[in-house]
């Protein structure tokens, strides 16, 4: 536990005086967050506007989604949901330029060598690199849904804010997002280990938020509506996918191939 | 201390290390020669179990290659071919983080303890990025050692620096030696492993040779002595040339080229000879062949 303690300590050591690192970690959150609160303020600026400019059939449309709410509660439901879908994609995109550079980038800066040296173990390296790369993604995911939440709680009708906040958005962005996030990074770090170049690593890596982007996608074009089923069903997914990815990822770490054949 | 057993290692259908045989005692320095190329480092990470062999064995430490890697890993040091340091981190962060990988009990002391020794501890706050070469390599040297291992294996330990850091390092593994360490070197730096080494190989994918250095020269060209006469040497090759001691004689210019197993016993016998044929000898020396020659010999050979 200490050895993979050691590695996490040394991986924020390194990613945080990267200041094009920390620009990527920082950068997605902040616009996130400040997105979805300028458009709460702007609706409430222009609620009238943007009520009639509504006035198009979209209670019929979304009626699964929001019954028994006005059409104007409606349409921000529908944005504010878009936009917790936005913070589960969020903690995925985080970690991947760290986890794709995480073994490529040590090999290339000959690092590597001594560190495989050291009486540490695959699983032990690999997963101090892992939660390196998932935690400060998921740490600062949460931290700016809770604003983007108590903004939204000041900005937006009791209704709106209650339907917008089930229970089942704080299961996605708690427990599923997490698991997404390590989903995500496992993915990284393998492939980190099996190519030579480490942009090449962080374009193969961020093919994992395709699947999201389709649901948001889906959910924006009305063809999914997402409910706790699909959560529920999306978690347990990617907890069992994190685990075979976990294992494969020291599985096909192979020592001696990364040390004689990369140059 | 380190046994290997024709040791082989194949990437594919290239042969990196042909059945590597030789065995390597507590506390003894020894040099491992060969070019570029030749499969030095492959050994070496055979033998730091970084990489498996495809054939043989290997014992060090006590602990078999590829059956007790951890127990390997653990026990001996090493300096790669590039210090690898993690550039944005202070040299006491680097030295931190390898103590605890390699389970040292006090990390802060062992970490103080080298920085000093190898002249670093002012330095400690500082980004390993801005050390220079000889710094960086002190401070490369200065990881290997935290965990106190017995066999240290140095990959080309002055390779790159300048004459003034590379004599640093030297006078370190010196220090080293003098501390009954086993110490793997492997250079192709010749007066440096003159210098430091017990013994020395010359390897090019398998083992040419292994002896002291003296031992390499006698094996190579025996001992040879050089008359050095105020004129011309031929005229007295019949004075000597017949003793049963000899191997050979060569006359160049005014010099007598004399090869013999004990100069001691028999010089003062050719001096008396070359006297009575009159010959105004000037001086008598040793002809030292440098270690250079020997492995370029061998390596050529190869």
């Amino acid at each position: 536990m200490q050895k993979i303690q050691t590695i996490i300590r040394k991986e924020w050591a390194e990613v945080f005086k990267n200041r094009l690192v920390l620009f990527t970690v920082a950068f997605l959150p902040l616009i996130l967050t400040a997105l979805p609160v300028i458009t709460l303020v702007v609706t409430n600026n222009y609620a009238g506007d943007l009520s009639s400019s509504m006035n198009t059939g979209s209670t019929e449309f979304f009626g699964a989604m929001c019954s028994g709410l006005s059409e104007m509660d409606c349409t921000a439901v529908y944005m504010l949901n878009l936009y917790t879908l936005m913070f589960m994609i969020l903690p995925v995109a985080i970690p991947v330029t760290i986890a794709a550079y995480s073994i490529v980038g040590e090999k290339t800066a000959r690092s590597l060598e001594p560190l495989l040296a050291t009486p540490i173990t695959t699983g032990e390296l690999l997963v101090g690199k892992m939660i390196a790369a998932c935690v400060p993604a998921v740490v600062v995911t949460w931290l700016a849904f809770l604003i983007y939440a108590i903004s939204a709680r000041f900005l937006v009708s009791d209704v709106v804010f209650a339907e917008a906040m089930k229970p089942m958005w704080w299961l996605a962005i708690f427990v599923v997002s997490p698991l997404l996030t390590l989903l995500a990074v496992s993915v990284a770090v393998m492939v980190s280990s099996r190519v030579t170049d480490p942009r090449v690593a962080e374009q193969l890596s961020a093919l994992v938020i395709l699947p999201l982007i389709l649901l948001v996608v889906g959910q924006s074009a009305g063809l999914i509506l997402i409910n706790e089923q699909i959560i529920l069903f999306i978690g347990v997914i990617v907890a069992v996918a994190d685990a075979i990815l976990v294992y494969l990822s020291v599985k096909l770490f192979q020592r001696e191939a990364i040390l004689t054949r990369w140059k | 201390m380190i046994k290997t057993d024709n040791l082989t290692k194949k990437f594919d259908d290239n042969l990196a290390v042909d059945r590597l045989t030789l065995e390597i005692g507590e506390g003894e320095v020894f040099g491992f020669l060969g070019p570029n190329g030749a499969g030095k480092t492959t050994t070496v990470r055979m033998l730091t179990s970084l990489i498996a062999p495809t054939a043989g064995t290997a014992v060090v430490n006590g602990f078999q290659v590829g059956r007790d890697d951890y127990d390997i890993r653990r026990t001996v040091g090493i300096l790669t071919e590039t210090p690898g340091l993690y550039d944005r981190l202070s040299a006491w962060r680097n030295l931190t983080i390898f103590a605890t990988l390699y389970e040292v009990a006090d990390v802060p002391g062992q970490v103080e303890k080298y920085l000093r020794m190898l002249g670093l501890w002012e330095r400690r706050n500082d980004e390993a990025g801005t050390f220079s070469k000889g710094m960086r390599q002190k401070l490369a040297i200065a990881r290997a050692l935290l965990h106190e291992p017995r066999i240290l294996f140095l990959d080309e330990p002055t390779s790159g620096l300048d004459p003034e850091a590379a004599k640093l390092v030297r006078d370190f593994i010196e220090e080293l030696k003098g501390e009954g360490r086993t110490i793997f070197i492997c250079t192709h730096n010749l007066d440096e492993a003159d210098r430091l080494c017990d013994r020395v190989a010359v390897f090019k994918t398998r083992l040419r040779v292994v002896d002291t250095t003296k031992g390499l020269r006698q094996q190579m060209y025996g001992r040879q002595v050089v008359f050095h006469l105020a004129e011309t040497a031929v005229p007295y090759l019949p004075a000597i040339q017949n003793q049963p001691y000899l191997r050979r004689v060569e006359a160049v210019d005014n010099k007598l080229v004399i090869a013999l197993d004990d100069p001691e016993t028999y010089n003062p016998d050719l001096i008396r000879r070359l006297v009575e044929a009159g010959a105004n000898i000037q001086f008598v020396g040793e002809l030292r062949h440098s270690l250079e020659d020997i492995y370029l010999q061998l390596v050529n050979q190869a």
